[in-house]
């Protein structure tokens, strides 16, 4: 499908004739190494998040349910946090040494501390050392992801032809929610995968089979890495290193120097913030909300994703190239607007048409179905206990109630009830068309923007002054948005939608902001 | 249109103030309320990350009044000036 909409794309623009086949076979080539190590980046990061629920019970002390979810969003946060500090120190190094080896590092890096999660045992085997590690391996992915992306969008925006730039650089920008993508598949493979029986295979993957996809970032690291090894240095950088004009220190040149600063702060609170919140509302707290609000079942929460995702993806090469005729800032801005006006609407009917609430039961048509496990070396069992009922709506609500069982005959409950609905077909693709509207408007503020960040900065501190104010609106404003958005869903019990207002507020004040201060040139020369 | 600009800095730079007087606020209520670590640790991260923020924000609107915004730079000879 990829090569398809990059053939075709690449031969109805007319601008094209401008480029010889060798430059166009050059960029290609560019454009599949740096994706590909962006990609699996996202990948690396992005596990973390989905495994969540799994990531709390293992490392986290069991208190109540909630509890160990926010502490590992927490964990999920601190590695988004840290984003901007790996913008400066890595962008620092790029603007230095240069754009090829500091990306490389930043996928070692990243690959590593990922294997190692996979690596660490649980709590209950190693104590507080064990949430300890992970938070300081989170805490190396997220610095290394800070210093990844401006790395890879500088190096293909300074290898594209200036009327071609958002196009080329559409393409990175497909690998955070490929990245996400690629995590949601292997996980659903894996989980599947580790026994014959169905119910054995979930088992084992919240046992132990959620470590695979950590290990599996390692094969994928080392074929990124042979890629990469093969490119060149960015020549617009080879050309400033060559000529000695390279930054003595970008940082300073980036915050200190008055002319930057001011753009780094427009980039920020006019672009970046609202994009950051559009970017996770879309494809992280959609998620979070069918799966803890709505209570979708664990598997078609995750393909409901991945069919949107799929469906929706394309969009990015079309709003990166169309930015390419009529500018960035507009296709941004209108992105911001729709988030603004549709998000209250879209999520009141994803928790409209999967309620259950005033419908009418039907006895008759339950099901229970009992389970009864012995634990090696104890006076007791654990017993199962699923009530299945259907619906009017077709929706199928499961309870799963646990108890310990005594020799004795007598019982304790050991765990709260678990409900999760399994939808019908016409609900569950009605979702899927909701979650479509999210990530369009994803494509929207998302796929022009890596352009939009290279035109507004120097060659010589372009890789510290775009990677900043991204790693800030994507990584804190947007990385924060489920931890914020479950906070205030906590706070404000009241209100099923009171989450929402977190990325609402935001994308208006961005909107505004980028509205008046933007402005929707293309640099045609990003040589200076 | 450097009018609006320039007097919606004003605007900006309450907005920093007053988003991250009521960030504070929430967060001492908050830790009060609930009282235990978790708390202290959400709130905690929330105060110190957004603190930059909202000083980023206050500068931004600064900026914007002082008219530095009425012209964005066309090449980066500007930017560097």
């Amino acid at each position: 499908m990829w090569a398809i909409i990059f053939i075709l794309t690449t031969q109805t623009n007319p601008n094209n004739c401008m480029q010889s086949t060798a430059e166009k076979k050059q960029i290609r080539k560019v454009i599949f190494a740096s994706s590909v190590g962006t990609l699996i980046e996202w990948y690396d990061f992005y596990i973390f998040g989905s495994l969540a629920p799994i990531i709390a019970a293992q490392f986290f002390p069991k208190t109540d349910p909630t509890a160990a979810l926010l502490s590992t969003l927490a964990t999920f946060a601190a590695g988004f946090i840290v984003r901007p500090f790996g913008a400066l120190v890595f962008g620092r190094l790029g603007d230095k040494v240069g754009r090829k080896y500091t990306f490389l590092l930043t996928l070692v890096l990243m690959g590593g501390s990922t294997f190692a999660i996979g690596l660490i045992p649980g709590y209950e085997k190693i104590g507080f050392l064990a949430p300890i590690l992970v938070l300081l391996l989170r805490l190396i992915q997220g610095l290394a992801l800070g210093g990844e992306y401006g790395g890879a969008a500088t190096y293909v925006a300074e290898h594209s032809p200036s009327e071609r730039r958002g196009f080329y650089t559409s393409w990175i920008q497909t690998t955070a929610t490929l990245g996400l993508l690629l995590s949601l598949g292997i996980i659903l493979i894996t989980r599947k995968s580790l026994d014959a029986d169905a119910a054995e295979s979930i088992k084992a993957f919240e046992s132990w089979g959620w470590r695979i996809p950590f290990w599996f970032s390692l094969v994928l690291v080392g074929m990124s890495i042979y890629i990469r090894l093969k490119m060149h240095e960015s020549p617009l950088f080879s050309k400033l290193k060559a000529e000695g004009k390279t930054s003595v220190n970008p940082i300073k040149e980036s915050l200190l120097n008055k002319g930057n600063l001011k753009m780094v702060l427009l980039a920020l609170f006019g672009a970046t913030m609202g994009q950051g919140v559009v970017w996770y509302t879309g494809q992280f707290y959609a998620q979070t909300f069918l799966e803890n609000v709505c209570k979708v079942d664990f598997e078609q929460s995750r393909t409901i994703l991945i069919w949107a995702i799929i469906f929706a993806t394309p969009l990015f090469i079309v709003f990166g190239q169309l930015s390419d005729r009529i500018g960035r800032k507009w296709i941004i801005m209108a992105g911001l607007l729709l988030a603004v006006v549709s998000y209250r609407p879209i999520y009141q009917q994803m928790l409209q048409i999967t309620s259950t609430e005033n419908l009418v039961k039907d006895p008759s048509t339950v099901s229970i179905q009992r389970m009864i496990q012995p634990v090696k070396g104890k006076d007791f069992s654990l017993q199962t206990t699923t009530t299945s009922q259907p619906y009017p709506n077709g929706i199928t609500e499961k309870t799963v109630h646990a108890d310990t069982v005594y020799a004795n005959g007598s019982e304790m409950p050991v765990k709260t009830d678990k409900v999760s609905k399994v939808l019908p077909d016409n609900t569950y693709w009605a979702i899927v068309a909701l979650i479509f509207v999210q990530i369009v408007l994803v494509t929207m503020v998302y796929g022009p923007i890596a352009a939009f960040l290279v035109e507004i900065f120097p060659t010589k501190i372009r890789y510290t002054s775009m990677s900043l104010p991204y790693h800030l609106g994507n990584g804190v404003f947007g990385g924060l948005t489920p931890f914020i958005a479950v906070l205030l869903g906590t706070m404000y019990t009241g209100d099923k939608l009171v989450g929402l207002w977190y990325p609402i507020g935001v994308s208006l004040v961005c909107l505004v902001i980028g509205v008046i201060y933007l402005s929707n040139r293309i640099d045609p020369d990003v040589k200076d | 249109m450097n009018a609006i600009k320039k007097y919606m800095g004003l605007v900006w730079m309450a907005l920093a103030i007053g988003s991250y007087y009521i960030l504070l606020k929430t967060a001492i209520e908050q830790i009060n309320k609930v009282g235990h670590m978790d708390a202290i640790i959400q709130w905690g991260i929330f105060a110190i990350i957004f603190l930059p923020i909202a000083i980023g924000l206050f500068i931004f609107g600064w900026l914007a009044f002082q008219g530095l915004y009425d012209h964005l730079p066309g090449s980066s000879g500007e930017v560097e000036d």
